[in-house]
């Protein structure tokens, strides 16, 4: 087994074993998931939402081409700067070389889940630039030094009494029960960030080709800030993010409050679309988009598994999934948790090293349904199973299936299996959950089904 | 009507009356049943372990017997959703995708079957207990029809009460392969399904897939819990 491979089942048992963590996270997500519903009510067809909202990103995807240099020339129009990044580490260079060159010190960022996926903070804090999350739930994260649990609800792991004993030992305060206390001390933390950042660096939700603008969607106001006090602005997003129209988002910012955090809407959504003009009065001086690819044309480039690129990072999947729910975010070692994750890393990292994801599904297709842009999930993981095995099968997993297609296809040897079944069972009890039970994986836990006296086919050839 | 059973591996060996019970509701339905006896396993495990080429050394011989049949019932949602969605999928570019597709179109889940083919609701069976009722991911959003006609049959089956739970929809945490291979989490997930049917006081889950049962049985008999687990076809034979 790989590292990667290896430290998930780590973790994950660990998580498995903590009936404190998985209560809480459980029931976080059960009120989401009522609070969804509840909004989904509100769409005149949810199901027709859904179907639309797929074809424009199909439209999007497999036109990317075109809608990226729309984008971008619409956006240079005003005066915005459009990089293309191949990878993370040219990503990187591009985002040092403009704070370089402006002599800034100090960052804020507001919530950029590719500045997660590149690793922006480590390589900023290595050149020397001090770096501040402003969204809250990434604060905690950072000043925890841990990396978000879910990549919509970075710090959803954790306790009001957590977080204030962070808080306490991080920025000196006193410590309280109260959400809005907490949230007050970290605001005003960060109030005086804001002011005094030279860079401030966002994500986007959604870039409009159309207009050459990007839409931020937030729920407390930190996104706006980051983006239009310092005097430069860069945004930090994936190819995929790119929507044909404007009209588009008549759609789409319905859709993500509601699949990501059972809202109606979300509270802040913004419209950026380049530097401050000549008759502005505010705004950056300086806006650069930068388009990262990282692997994306990889998974553009799969017929078969190319919606996984309609993402839109709602995060409804990781939210009904019993796995998540059973794991936690942490145990997957990835930026990307949950079931979208499990598809798209082995695309963005390599099959090999995160095939094992794909393989610690129920294939229960919980995500499948519950994902607004449909995408088919749950059987990009069989896929991904399958191209795992055919690049590289393990030998005697594939004997071993060879073998039992010889067993299955003959009623002979098939009619050995029972008796057989009947004598291991006899002895079974001897060594049943030890060391020695060839079926140790499932008695440690679980008792095994007994053979029936007269088998089903037995049955049938007396009734004959 | 000539139905042709598929009774799946597990359910021969260790749930024969589930398959009896459905033999006989057929049959006291007035359907001619069908047996293909050589038929032992859809090939699921492989298939969901990324072996295709080796599910197909099963699979082939399945679908050549499954293919003359008027109609396929299957007493499992999942191994209904391997030969009735997946087949075709591990077909398609072979020369058997034709017939993988016939044979698809004429397979049903059990219960399907029963009320959404042949409009049967009441069997006349009498159970007296208080039920929940468990759904198999395969049937419920594989093949997308298993939702309601469970609870359609047992809504008449006299002295039976129905309570739902709340994680009636949630997996159970088998997935087959899955259960071997990461078994803290597979028992995780079964262990908040037991825990939502405990929650309302039932004396049995019910379900029309016996894979699931198998888990949730496995567990609730290792810890001592009073809940029992039943397939569907069994209740609506009791009297």
């Amino acid at each position: 087994m790989n590292t990667s491979a290896s430290q998930f089942t780590k973790d994950a048992e660990r998580i498995t074993r903590d009936l404190r963590h998985r209560e809480l996270i459980q029931t976080a997500l059960s009120k989401y998931v009522v609070a969804r519903d509840a909004k989904k009510s509100r769409f005149q067809d949810w199901e027709e939402a859904r179907q639309t909202a797929a074809g424009i990103k199909w439209d999007a995807i497999n036109h990317l081409d075109k809608h990226l240099v729309e984008f971008a020339k619409n956006l240079e129009a005003r005066g915005g700067k459009v990089h293309w990044a191949g990878n993370g580490e040219h990503a990187r260079e591009i985002i040092i070389k403009i704070i370089a060159d402006r002599e800034a010190h100090s960052i804020i960022k507001s919530k950029v889940m590719t500045g997660e996926e590149i690793h922006l903070n480590e390589a900023l804090e290595k050149a020397g630039y001090s770096v501040v999350e402003s969204d809250l739930g990434e604060y905690i994260v950072q000043l925890r030094h841990e990396a978000p649990y879910h990549f919509v609800f970075p710090a959803m792991h954790l306790t009001r009494g957590e977080i204030s004993e962070l808080f306490q030992k991080e920025l000196g305060s006193e410590p309280t029960d109260s959400p809005e206390e907490l949230t007050m001390i970290a605001r005003r933390v960060l109030r005086s960030k804001y002011i005094t950042a030279d860079i401030g660096i966002s994500g986007a939700n959604f870039a409009i080709a159309e207009t050459g603008m990007i839409s931020i969607t937030e729920n407390e106001g930190n996104a706006r800030l980051t983006c239009a006090l310092p005097k430069v602005h860069i945004a930090l997003m994936g190819i995929e993010k790119v929507l044909p129209r404007l009209d588009d988002l008549a759609l789409f910012l319905p859709m993500l409050g509601t699949a990501g955090a059972g809202q109606m809407m979300t509270c802040y959504n913004t419209l950026y679309g380049g530097p401050r003009q000549i008759d502005e009065s505010d705004g950056p001086e300086e806006f650069h988009v930068v388009l990262l690819d990282n692997h994306r044309t990889r998974l553009l480039a799969d017929a078969e598994q190319r919606d996984a690129l309609h993402c839109i990072r709602c995060g409804a999947c990781l939210n009904v999934c019993p796995i998540y729910k059973n794991i936690g975010g942490h145990s997957y070692g990835t930026t990307y948790q949950g079931p979208v994750g499990c598809v798209i890393t082995p695309h963005l990292r390599g099959l090999q090293d995160w095939k094992h994801l794909s393989f610690a599904s129920s294939l229960c297709g919980a995500c499948t349904q519950a994902c607004p842009v449909k995408i088919d999930l749950h059987h990009h993981l069989l896929q991904s199973r399958r191209n795992a095995r055919s690049q590289k099968p393990v030998w005697w997993e594939k004997t071993a299936f060879k073998m039992f297609s010889i067993v299955a296809n003959s009623p002979f040897i098939w009619g050995m299996i029972k008796p057989f079944a009947r004598l291991g069972q006899m002895f079974h009890p001897l060594i049943k959950a030890t060391r020695l039970d060839p079926a140790i994986a499932w008695t440690r836990s679980r008792e095994l089904p007994k053979v029936a006296p007269q088998t089903f086919k037995e049955y049938w050839r007396k009734r004959k | 009507m000539k139905v042709t059973l598929f009774i799946p591996c597990f359910v021969d060996m260790c749930y024969p009356k589930v398959g009896i019970s459905i033999v006989s509701i057929l049959e006291k339905l007035g359907h001619k049943v069908i047996y293909p006896e050589e038929i032992a396993c859809c090939g699921q495990p492989a298939f969901n372990s990324g072996y295709w080429p080796e599910t197909r050394l099963v699979a082939e011989p399945v679908l050549k017997r499954l293919q003359d049949s008027e109609v396929i019932v299957i007493a499992s949602g999942s191994c209904g959703a391997m030969v009735k969605k997946f087949y075709p999928e591990l077909f398609a570019d072979t020369p058997l995708a034709e017939m993988a597709r016939e044979v698809s179109d004429k397979t049903w889940e059990f219960s399907d079957f029963l009320v959404n083919k042949l409009g049967v609701t009441d069997l006349g069976a009498e159970f007296k207990a208080r039920v929940t009722i468990h759904d198999g991911c395969h049937g419920l959003r594989e093949l997308g029809t298993t939702r309601q006609p469970p609870r359609t049959l047992l809504s008449h089956v006299r002295g039976l009460e129905l309570v739902e739970m709340t994680e009636a929809e949630t997996c159970c945490g088998f997935g087959g392969t899955f259960s071997a291979k990461f078994p803290s989490i597979s028992t995780a997930m079964g262990d908040v399904k037991c825990a939502s049917a405990i929650e309302t006081g039932a004396e049995y889950i019910v379900s029309n897939d016996s894979s699931c049962l198998m888990h949730l049985q496995g567990l609730l008999t290792r810890q001592g819990k009073k809940l029992k687990t039943i397939h569907l076809a069994e209740v609506l034979t009791s009297a």
